[in-house]
Parts: structure tokens; sequence; C-alpha cells
């Protein structure tokens, strides 16, 4: 079969990391290529190379058969390569036709629109996507939004797409029209690089599956011969188990009751529309849904950081809406927030810092006045050894660690009861596990459950639904600023959650 | 109040609003593309400067086409040290304020003057070495249009600068919103690095229009001294770039819109000046002093606040410098 792109020898070095090490990779014509990995293998490194964001430090690149130079992406879209990113990139206040017309020269000075338009919408339709050129791009859905980041490069002509994580922002059935106009552009002679780190999307698309991890190839296979505990074992380096056990326990009594809560988001746009949920002693409950229908808000709203207009939030009995974070954490609220590095620590504090970032003002941590390092420091050996946190030294800048050790370094600082010496109330993780490698996915899973068992409630927001359906007791549906649904995991198939979180199948429940 | 009057209010207030006008439809272009060219009363004044230097040594040609020149320079200048060496546009461009009036003010002394006058043109008589007015810009008006009541005045009986400001807007309008050429500029200042993965050259087309509103500026103030108010005086444009800046802003970054803004303004100056005449109402010299400050901070809050440059439909990434990282 004909080879599209052949890379060979690939090295990129970035300030201690070789990101890229020796790395091979080849496309065929009219295969779809998987390229999977854990985050941080290089997957993302070694597409923006070829897509001429990054030069190789060493390492040739071969355009069906010749070999190039790609110096920026000007070059690499002559060469009929394109690349859909991760974070879309589309200007929302302009038109989709503005928005795929934007930097070609065949255009001309004066836009034609009807005529560009017209050739847009077939192009649509031929991969049976409804999109109409003039619409804003902010009035799209993520699904609509990808169709047009992917009609921008085929109205390019673009022959090899390279899509990185493509399926992040998508319901179970955007997904499955992207699958589809996938191996549609595939048929007609196209190669399409699938970025994943997603096993099941690996088996549901792809013709072959390369693994990266650490910077290097470590296995390359047509998916037809392999199976998923192959992949993850070469994607982990080691064997993964894919259920957790989860000990039955009686869920006893209310720890959070929400109720008809209402708040507006930063743009002044009211984002919950009357919240109500229960949340009890002994139990995960889980939120899914698609990023941006109040997750954040509702999270928000718990902690304290946004004012809420309506309803309330007891906690105990203790209606905690409108308080200080203080006074929420002093009812027994741990929080665990997205991003780690963003929202959750200070980077250029040391480790033991960050591990009493919020209990240094209490005793026995603190006089009052002078803080007892001694007494910090001690218990910061302990806490590092219990969360298994791989640190230099505990007076090393938190920046230092990855982002599985810095989620450990939260859950330390949360969950250990430093601040009474008793375990949290109540949990509430929004995001826990993401942008972690497995080794780390599971460390939180396992700890969230554990200490679910021991007496809190936890609540955890999250985007995969997996994730949620596997470590959740229950699992809230939430669009539009509602939970549209509350089910235990195995009392719906995935094909009706999907219907859900697209606010297309409203829950009879 | 007879019809004269009014004609003549209407006709002083086109007059007037072209000032910002002019200055408005550079800075529009240069906002549209993410810049923000906070040193526009500086070389406005600068504009207004040159135009009254070579308007004395060579005439009204010269002194409109070097205006121009300086203007493109001082944008030149700007965009070395906010788009290539990514400075705060902020204080740079308030900085350039400062360099233009400064720089301008000196010729106001007379023997730096005529030094100046003689260099330029050993040949001109004593008079012209020591005046402090040009010859102002001839009106030119239209035939037959000109002689519609009250319209005919208001629109149809002005210098040549006033007509040129008309077009252009209607021009730069075409330009932003109908041409492949718009929409790589409104592109470039919504979200610069996707514009860099097409394939644009997003430092040459900010460097461009940054240019671009420098020597609209500078026109502007060249159209002010020559064409308005032909009498020098340190710190002649006493604030009008600053009042420009805010007419972007009400115009919506439309050049279209920035032409009623500009005789909205140039209306409510004009009809001051004339109440003053009745003896009604004062009109305040601390009023103008303060605009600048006002101006600045208003424009300050707009870009540094996400959710009011999204309501003002401001470009997205205005006052923000663009780096490709790696």
């Amino acid at each position: 079969m004909e080879e599209l792109v052949s890379l060979r020898g690939i090295v990129k070095r970035f300030p201690g990391v070789v990101a890229n090490d020796n790395v091979d990779f080849s496309l065929r014509k009219g295969e779809i290529h998987a390229l999977l990995g854990e985050n941080g293998a290089g997957k993302t490194t070694l597409m923006n190379i070829l897509y001429g964001l990054y030069r190789p430090d060493s390492g040739e690149i071969f355009i069906e058969g010749r070999r190039v130079k790609i110096e920026s992406p000007r070059d690499a879209i002559k060469l009929g390569i394109g690349m859909v990113h991760q974070n879309f990139k589309l200007i929302p206040s302009h038109t989709v036709l503005e928005n795929i017309i934007l930097g070609l020269k065949e255009v001309g000075l004066i836009i034609n629109y009807k005529a560009i338009g017209e050739k847009i919408k077939q192009l649509a339709e031929s991969y049976g996507w409804r999109i109409n050129p003039s619409a804003y791009v902010w009035q799209l859905t993520a699904g609509e939004k990808q169709q047009v980041e992917l009609l921008k490069l085929l109205y390019r002509d673009a022959k090899i797409l390279i899509l990185d994580e493509p399926t992040s922002v998508l319901t179970p059935q955007e997904c499955k029209i992207l699958f589809q106009a996938l191996r549609r552009m595939a048929n007609e002679g196209k190669g399409v690089i699938f970025i994943t780190h997603k096993l099941d999307e690996v088996f549901a698309i792809s013709d072959r599956v390369t693994v990266m991890r650490r910077g290097k190839v470590v296995f390359l296979k047509e998916t037809s011969k392999t199976n998923m505990s192959e992949l993850a074992q070469y994607m982990v380096g080691r064997p993964v188990i894919f259920t957790i056990e989860k000990k039955e326990v009686q869920p006893s009594e209310e720890v959070m009751v929400i109720k008809n809560l209402k708040a507006f988001n930063d743009k002044g746009v009211l984002a919950l529309k009357g919240v109500n949920l229960t949340v009890m002693k002994n139990e995960i409950v889980g939120i899914i849904g698609v990023t941006g229908n109040g997750q954040q808000e509702l999270v928000e709203v718990i902690s304290g950081l946004r004012k809420a207009t309506e309803g309330s939030i007891l906690i105990d009995g203790v209606n905690i809406v409108n308080n200080s974070p203080e006074k929420i954490i002093k009812l027994g609220v741990a929080f665990i927030p997205p991003e780690p590095l963003k929202y959750g620590i200070i980077p250029n504090l040391t480790i033991a810092d960050n591990l009493f970032m919020k209990a240094y003002r209490y005793k026995p941590y603190s006089n009052g006045v002078l803080i007892n390092w001694k007494t910090i420091y001690e218990k910061s050996e302990e806490l590092v050894k219990a969360f298994q946190i791989v640190s230099p030294s505990l007076s090393a800048q938190a920046r230092s660690l990855s982002g599985g050790n810095l989620q450990r370094l939260i859950l330390a600082r949360e969950l250990s009861g430093l601040i009474g010496e008793r375990i949290p109330r109540l949990i509430v993780a929004a995001y826990p596990t993401k942008g972690l490698d497995i080794g780390a996915t599971e460390f939180v899973h396992k700890t969230l459950i554990e200490y679910s068992r021991r007496g809190s409630g936890i609540l955890i927001v999250s985007e995969d639904v997996e994730e949620a359906l596997m470590v959740c007791d229950r699992v809230a549906v939430m669009h539009d600023g509602k939970i549209v649904s509350v089910f235990k995991p195995g009392e719906l198939d995935i094909e009706k959650i999907g219907l859900m979180m697209a606010g297309v199948e409203i829950a009879s429940t | 109040m007879s019809v004269e009057w009014i004609e003549q209010v209407l006709q002083l207030t086109v007059q007037m609003g072209t000032v910002y006008l002019l200055a408005s439809l550079g800075e529009i272009y240069a906002e549209r593309s993410g810049v923000l060219n906070l040193g526009l009363e500086g070389t406005m004044i600068m504009g207004a400067a040159t135009s009254f230097i070579f308007s004395l040594a060579y005439g009204h040609f010269a002194a409109i086409i070097m205006s121009i020149i300086v203007g493109a320079l001082m944008g030149f200048i700007l965009s070395i040290l906010v788009v290539d060496m990514k400075l705060n546009q902020v204080i740079v461009g308030l900085a350039l304020t400062m360099l233009g009036i400064g720089l301008s003010g000196f010729i106001t002394f007379p023997e730096i003057r005529k030094n100046l006058l003689l260099r330029l043109n050993p040949y001109l008589p004593q008079e012209i070495l020591a005046t402090q007015q040009s010859e102002k810009l001839p009106e030119i008006p239209i035939p037959l249009l000109s002689d519609i009541p009250i319209l005919g005045k208001m629109f149809f009986s002005h210098n040549i600068l006033v007509y040129f400001s008309l077009i252009a807007s209607l021009i730069m309008w075409f330009i932003l919103f109908k041409t492949s050429i718009g929409l790589t500029i409104r592109s470039v200042g919504e979200n610069p690095s996707m514009a860099d993965s097409l394939g644009v050259n997003v430092y040459l087309v900010r460097r461009v229009t940054v240019i671009l509103s420098g020597a609209f500026a500078s026109l502007a103030g060249a159209y002010f001294f020559i064409g308005f108010h032909p009498f020098w005086r340190e710190e002649v444009t006493a604030g009008r770039g600053f009042i420009a800046l805010a007419l972007v802003i009400l115009a919506t970054w439309n050049p279209l819109r920035a032409i009623l803004g500009a005789y909205l303004f140039g209306g409510v100056e004009t009809f001051q000046y004339r109440l003053q005449l009745f003896g009604l109402g004062a009109q305040s010299p601390y009023f103008l002093a303060m605009l600048p400050y006002i101006v600045t901070i208003i424009t300050l809050i707009i870009i540094s606040t996400e959710s009011i440059k999204k309501r003002l439909g401001a470009p997205a990434s205005l006052g923000i410098p663009y780096s490709r990282e790696e």
C-alpha cells in the first residue's frame, strides 16, 4: 500500500525531557491510524512536528515518498497536511464560511459569499453533515464546531488529516457521526491520524495502531490483530485491571441536599437553573454532562467561590449558600479542583507549603502567629508516604511534580483530615482524573472509593462517562443548568445516557 | 435662528467631525487587528506640526504628503515596540503621545521655527518666517449639489480632505467586511494563533494596520491644522486624539458607524462654541484637559475585562501581544 507519511528517527528535546526519542511512524493511503499513549507520551509533540509547529532536533520526514522540510503550518498545508487541534482554533464571532476560507489565496480579493457558501454546503452534505455556512460559530454545538474544523481541512484538499483527541468534547452520538465521516474520508483515499488515550476508540475506528510511551514507539500492529489488554499493557508498561472492586455499603444519612439552586455564570447568563441533588453518607454521586452545562458553576457555588441567586445547599442541615469558603471548609467539605497546576496548588511554593495550605492556620501547626515548621515537616513526611507522592524533597517546588503526583498532593491535603483529624464529611471532586495517566487515575479512584466506604459523601464531576459508571454509586446527568436524570450504573445503556447529555431525551424517571 | 445660522452650524459640525473621523479610521484597522494605538494624540499633533511647517515652506500638497509620511513613521516605531518586541501597548502608546506633544512643542519657539523653515527653503520671505498661521485649504464646493439648501452646505462645500474622509470610510468599510484582506485583519484581531496556523503572517498584518493608523492620525492632525484651524500654539490638538479613541469604541470598530459618531462629536463641540456666542454655557477647558485620562481609563477597562469586551463586540485579542508558543 502507498505510504502517505513516513517519519524516521524523529528526536525532539525540550528542557529536561526528551519528548520524542528516535520515533518512527508511518501512515498509509486510505487508513485510519490510531496513535495511542498516555498524556505526556509524546503523541502531540510528534504530530506538531509533522504539522510544522515544532522543528525536530533530528530525523527525516517523507511525504508520499519525497523527503520534505516542514518549517511552518503553511508548509504543512501546502503538502496537504491538516490538523484539528484539541482546543478548536475557530473564531466564535465570525461565520462558518469566514472561518473556513481564512488565509486561502484562491478566494481572491472580494469574497463571493454565495458561491463559496454553496460549495461548503455541498462539501458538508457529502459527509452527511448539515452546516449553515453563514451561521456564526458561537451558535454551533461542539460536534458542529469540529465539523467546521474538518471542513477547513477538506476545503483545502488535505489528504493527511491529524485529529488530536477529537472525542473529548463530544457526546457518544456526535462521536458516532464523526467516526462515520472519518471512515468515509479514508475510503476516499485520505489518511487519518487519530490521537487518543482511550482504548475503546482505537477498536471503534482504527485500522492500525501505534502505541507511544515516554517518547518512544513501543508497539505497532493491525488493530484487528491485537486486543485491549495487550494495548493497555504497552501503554502503561504493566498489566491494568479494568474493573474496580467496590464494597457494598448502604448509604445511611443525607450529607448534602441541594434544592432549586440557581446561579449566574461569568457572562451574566443563568447557568444553574434549579439544580436538585442529594449526596448520602458512604455514597459516590457522579455528575456527567457535556462541558459547559453548569458543572463548573455548581462546584463553585458548593465551595463558596460563586454566589447563588436562589435555592439552598444544606450540609448536615446547615445552609451554606453564599458562605465564605473558610466556613464551608470548617463544616468538613474537601474540594479537589480541576487542573491541579492551575487551581490546586501554588507552583512556586514548596511541597510542604502546599500540603499545609489549608491547615497552617490551625493548631498544632501554628500557635496563631508563628508556624510550627517542625510539626509540619514531620506530618508532611507521613503524608508523602501515605499518598505515594514521588518527590525529590519536601522543600522542592511543587511545580517540579508530575501531574499524577500533583493530584496525589492535593488528595493528601484535602482528605487526610489535617484540620480536626477526621475524614471529610463531603468531598467535591471536579474532573479529578482529567489529564492523568492510568496509574494515577487508578490511585485517585481507589482513594475516593476508600473514603466513601469509610463514611464520606462524595460528589464527582466528570466528562468521562465510563469513569463515572465505574466509580459512582449513582450518576446524575446535567444538561442546560439542570439535573435531567439520576440513575444507578447499569440501569441505562450508554446510548441513552448520550442522548440525555445532548439534551435530546429527558428521562422519564 | 436663521437658516443661515443652521447651515453654518451644520457645516462646522462636519468640518469638526472630520478630524475625529480621519483619526478613528486608521485606529479601527489597528484595533481590528488586535493592536491598540494609544499614541493617536501624539501622532495627530505631529501631523499638525508637520503640516504647519511644510505648508509654509512648500504649500498644501507637500504638507499633506509629509504629514502622512511622519505619521506612518510613528506607526512604524510603535509597531516595532508592540508587535515585534511585544511591549505593553498602553504604556508604549502613552509614551508615544508624550513624545509627539513634546517634539511638536519645539516649533512654538520662533527661533527654532525660523531655522527649520530656512533649512527647508532658504528663499522664504521674512513675514512667513515669523508667522504663526498658515493658509487654509481652499473649499471646493461641488457644482449644483452645493446649492441644495442645508445639505449643500453640510456635505458639498468643503475642502478636499473632508471629501476624502467620507470616501475613505466607505472604501475601508468595504475592505474590512467584504474582502479577504478584511477577513484576514479581523481574524488576526480575534484569534492570532488560528490565523497563524492557517498560514497568515500575523506580525506583518499588525505592522501594516499600525502604520496605517499612524498615517491616518497624522493626516487628521494635518487636516485639523491646515483645513480647520490654522493658528499654531502648543498642544494645538488639545486631546482630540483621545476623543477619536473613544469614537472607535462608540462606532463599535465599524468605519461607517464612525461617520455618524464623528459628526455627533463634532456637532456637540460646534454647538458648544456657538452657544458661547450667545453668552450661554461656558466651555470648560478643564473638561478637555481631563479627557485623555478618562478615555485611557475607559480603554483600559475595556481591553482588560473579558465580559465587557464581549458585550461591546471588541476584537477578542485587542491589546494582547501575539507570540508563537514553542
